[in-house]
This record gives structure tokens, sequence and C-alpha cells, in this order.
């Protein structure tokens, strides 16, 4: 018997493998192609305070290897977000993990208190889209306000509390370093890589918002850097994602020293992304006589 | 039955034009659950492209479990497919979006009106509207599909050359010709079916628009293909209603173009 169990500040998910907030929705759409109770946990779309319009379109593009996007962060809002799609997570045995998004400290926390008293396991803080103007972003790149987030949040929050970072930014250790320094839990990574595409033959920008951040296959050798580089800094559990495909891909995010990978882009291209790389991970380890996951988290120094 | 990933296999492709190509893809489980206005996104074999391509059916055959897309070749992924020979595998997922509402035609006179690539989904909705039919379709220059049209509909053409039928759009062939009718259905450019939203809104005719989206999941989770609509729509609760999952069919009105 193998175990494939892993635990992220005190909730343990029954394997590693969940969704990166926003390829996934609430998990509604892609429940009619995977069984969600398979996956260690589902992690949200982001949600605000208030419902969020999100940007104009053209909203992605395609690019080698990936693709960008601007969705801009498009929500519901806390309200529906708790009438709709808690209930529907709650279906299913998997961890719940909401993307908290918002403009101000304010908003954050709004969100934050108002999950206090629902059935959710964990929190992700999103700092690090780069797609709005406000927010998001404006509290990932400077250690100071991750660090005055955080513990913004953490005065509030019922669950523990995963930062997500950016990955655009000069070092990642220092904003992982800010955010252990402000009390988060975990800490997941990689967020997008801003990047842009130009339509020559429209002589305009592919993307409405002119940049968009980069996900898919080819982000993965930074983003592996990333987390090797943050679980030697930090003595904090990691989330590992970027451009995570394949089961091999997932167990390189392992060995480089997460606890737990989310599956993203490989979604919207191979809708049984997540379950596949489940199953693979569990074939390697009887494939390679590892009894417990944990032997092979961060092995690689 | 609810929408599938399969590995299908190319039952046959020709070229209609240049650029334009059709093929049949056997796939009876789509096939099975098809209606016309859906559509199905097909993936390419290039690991370095991520996203599949949307592409409305043109036919569907239940009997024979196939389907036929039409589609223009645009770029490098489209020029893959158009290389695919009878036999050779093509990734698919479908069927998808929520397609034409046939009945708001019942016992009345039907415009069925496509302009360039959104010609295709017009043959199907052909095949199975039971009622007066009116195909109008604009081109550039070259024909396609207008013979294949004909033993469905009365067929009007317009070319913006001049080459066949009306010189111009296919409302300069609606005027021109003096053809009139009750429901419009349409696909198309979006100028096209800005002008159709107008013309029908002027003629108090019921409308109904399948538009077009960049897209990447194609079943409504990523929120990338969003049009602007006029009453709040049931996902995020904001004026975005999702084109490939709400959508790709929508009344006129629901809808800023």
């Amino acid at each position: 018997m193998i175990n494939t169990k892993v635990n992220l500040a005190g909730v343990e998910l029954k394997n590693p493998v969940m969704t990166a907030s926003g390829t996934f929705g609430s998990g509604a759409e892609y429940s009619e192609f995977v069984d969600l109770n398979r996956l260690g946990a589902v992690v949200t779309k982001g949600v605000a305070n208030v419902p969020w319009p999100g940007n104009p379109t053209p909203r992605i593009a395609e690019v080698y290897g990936g693709m960008l996007n601007a969705i801009g962060l498009q929500n519901p809002g806390i309200d529906v977000f708790v009438q709709r799609d808690i209930p529907f997570l709650k279906q299913y045995d998997t961890k719940i993990i909401v993307n908290v998004c918002g403009k101000t400290t304010e908003d954050y926390i709004e969100v934050v208190e108002r999950l206090g008293d629902e059935p959710v396991d964990l929190l992700e803080i999103n700092i690090s889209c780069p797609n709005v103007k406000e927010g998001g972003i404006a509290f990932g790149q400077d250690p100071k306000a991750v660090e005055a987030i955080t513990r913004e949040v953490k005065r509030y929050a019922k669950q523990p509390v995963i930062m997500k970072l950016s990955p655009n930014v000069t070092d990642i250790t220092v904003m992982a370093k800010a955010a252990e320094a402000g009390g988060a839990d975990v800490l997941s990574l990689i967020n997008t890589l801003t990047g842009m595409k130009i339509d020559i033959n429209k002589r305009a920008f592919a993307i409405a918002n002119k940049t968009g951040g980069m996900s898919g296959p080819a982000v993965k050798p930074v983003a592996l850097r990333m987390v090797y580089q943050v679980a030697n800094a930090v003595s904090l559990p990691i989330i590992g994602m970027g451009g995570i495909a394949t089961a091999e891909d997932a167990l390189e995010f392992i060995m480089a020293g997460a606890t737990a990978v989310s599956v993203g882009t490989a979604n919207f291209y191979n809708p049984y992304a997540t379950v596949e790389i489940a199953q693979g991970i569990e074939d390697y380890m009887k494939k390679h006589g590892v009894a417990d996951i944990r032997e092979l988290i961060g092995c690689v120094k | 039955m609810g929408k599938i990933k399969m590995t299908a296999k190319v039952a046959g492709q020709q070229a209609l034009t240049e650029d334009i190509f059709s093929m049949w893809i056997q796939a009876d489980e789509i096939a099975a659950a098809a209606v016309p206005g859906q559509f199905i996104s097909v993936y390419t074999k290039d690991a370095g492209k991520v996203l599949p391509r949307p592409i409305s059916l043109c036919e569907v055959d239940k009997e024979q479990g196939r389907l036929r897309i039409v589609y223009r070749v645009v770029g490098a992924g489209t020029k893959e497919f158009s290389a695919y020979e009878a036999g050779d595998s093509i990734e698919i997922m479908g069927p998808l979006g929520n397609g034409f509402p046939l009945e708001r035609a019942a016992g009345k006179r039907a415009f069925l009106i496509g302009g360039g690539i959104g010609i295709p989904p017009m043959l199907e909705l052909a095949k199975q509207l039971d009622c007066e039919k009116t195909a109008v379709l604009g081109y550039r220059d070259v024909l396609f599909l207008d013979k294949e049209m004909e033993q469905y509909a009365s067929v009007y053409v317009a070319t913006e050359d001049g080459s066949a039928g009306t010189k111009g759009n296919v409302l300069d062939a609606i005027r021109k010709q003096g053809l009139e009718a009750d429901v419009i259905y349409a696909c198309g450019p979006t100028p096209m079916l800005r002008a159709l939203k107008a013309y029908a809104e002027e003629k108090g005719m019921e409308c109904w628009l399948s538009l077009e989206e960049k897209m990447a999941c194609g079943i409504g989770a990523c929120l990338a293909c969003v049009c602007q609509s006029k009453d709040v729509d049931e996902h995020s609760h904001v004026h975005n209603k999702r084109v490939c999952k709400d959508g790709p069919v929508f009344l006129a009105q629901e809808v800023e173009l």
C-alpha cells in the first residue's frame, strides 16, 4: 500500500494534485470530464467581495508552448460564490481551496471574513495577478507590501493561508521570505509570467490588455527553478505550478521541493490531465518502490 | 449525452477553394448528440500549440455517426488539419455550445444568412429547419457550399467584387432582391452581425446570431470568450455571457456587438 497523502498546514490531501486557480472554474464544467473525488484539492477561480466584469476581449492568445491570458479576474463575487460554488464542491470528497482577490486590503479581508464560517479548507491569496491594474500584483512585487497584506489576512483568516507569489520580480525568494515573515502557512508559485504578442496583420496587440500572463509547458523550467529556490529559502510547504501537464512534470516539482502541485493550462487541451497526473504519480511510486510520497518531496538537493 | 473529448478518425477531406477545406470525421458519440449551430474543439498534434481550434459543425450525419466541418486555413493549426487524410486520427471535443433554436421558425419564413466562413453552420440548419427558407450567402469572391445549400433553401448570393450574385454584402442582396422573412439565423463577421441586428430591429424581426471569440477551454470554465450581454449573466452576474457555453447562438437584442 503506497501513501500519496500530503499535508498542507494541517490539511491532509489524499494526493498532491490540485487545480490552478482560474483554469478550472469552481469545478462544475470539468466535472463532466473528471471525477473530482480523485483530486487532492480544487482551487477555485479568484473571488472578490463584489462581482468583477474582467477585461475587454480578446483575453487570450496562443504563443509557442503556451498561452497568454488577461481575463482580469472576472468573478461573481463572494455572495454568489458562497451560495452556488461552495455547495457544489461540497458534494465531492476533495479539499476546497478558495482563491481570494481584491483591489484593496479591505476587499481581501471582507472575502476572508465571509469565508471564515464556510466549509473551506484553505485560502489562497492572489497577490500576483498581472492583469488587473489595482490590487493583485500591486501587493505582490514589493516585499513590505507582501508582508503587510499577509499579516492583515492572517489576522482575520480562520483557515490556513496560502500566499500565491508572482514570478515577475527580481528575486522571488525575497517575496517568499516576506510572506513567511507575515505569517503565511503555505506558499504557491508561480503565477503567470507577463508577456506580449502582436498581430502583425492587424498591427495591434493580440490581447486587448496589451500584456497577458504566460502559462503552459514553455514556462515550466522557470517555474521549477523558482520552486527549488523558494523551497531552499523558507520552511513553509510549497504548492508548485507552472506548465505542469504530465505526472513526470509534477514529480519534477515535488522533487524540487513542492509538497503539492497545481495543473492549469493543461486542462484546456487535456481535460483529463489532473486525474491522469494523480494516476501517473501512483504508477511511478509503484514502479520505483516508493512507499510514501513524502520521500520524494525535495529529494533533489 | 454530454460532451466528450475523443480521438476520432478522418473519414475524408477535400479542398472546396484554395483555402477552404471540407472534412468528414467519424465521431459516433458526438454526432449522436450534435445539433445545428454547435461546434467542436479541434486539437493540433503539435505540442507547441496548446489551444484547441473551435470549428462549427457544417453537417451532422447521425446515421453514419459522422460530422462535417468546413473551415478556412488561417494559420499553422488549420494548415495542419488541411493535410489530414482519410484514416488519420483527429483529436476533438464536442458537441459544444447551444445551437440554433429551430422551433422559433416553425410555421414562419426564415432567413439563413452566412458571411464567409460563417456559411458552413447554415447548411445543417437548412437541412433541419422545416419551414420556408431563404439562404443569403455573402462571399468575398469565390463561392462554396452554395450549390449544396440549393437542395434545402432558395439561395441568394452576394459577392464583394460582384463576380456572382448581388455586388455588395448580404443586406445589399436582401434589399436588391426584395427578400422577406420573419426570423433571421446568421453567422459571420461581426460587422455583418451588427448590421443584421440593426436591420432586424428596424423590421421588428426575431434575429439569432452565432458569435465568435478567442477560446481556451471551450466549456465555460476559463472565461476567455465572453461577449457583452444586455442582461446579467448567469455565471459571473455581470454582463458577460460566455460564447462557448451560453452561446455561440444569442438572440440579437441580448448582445452588444
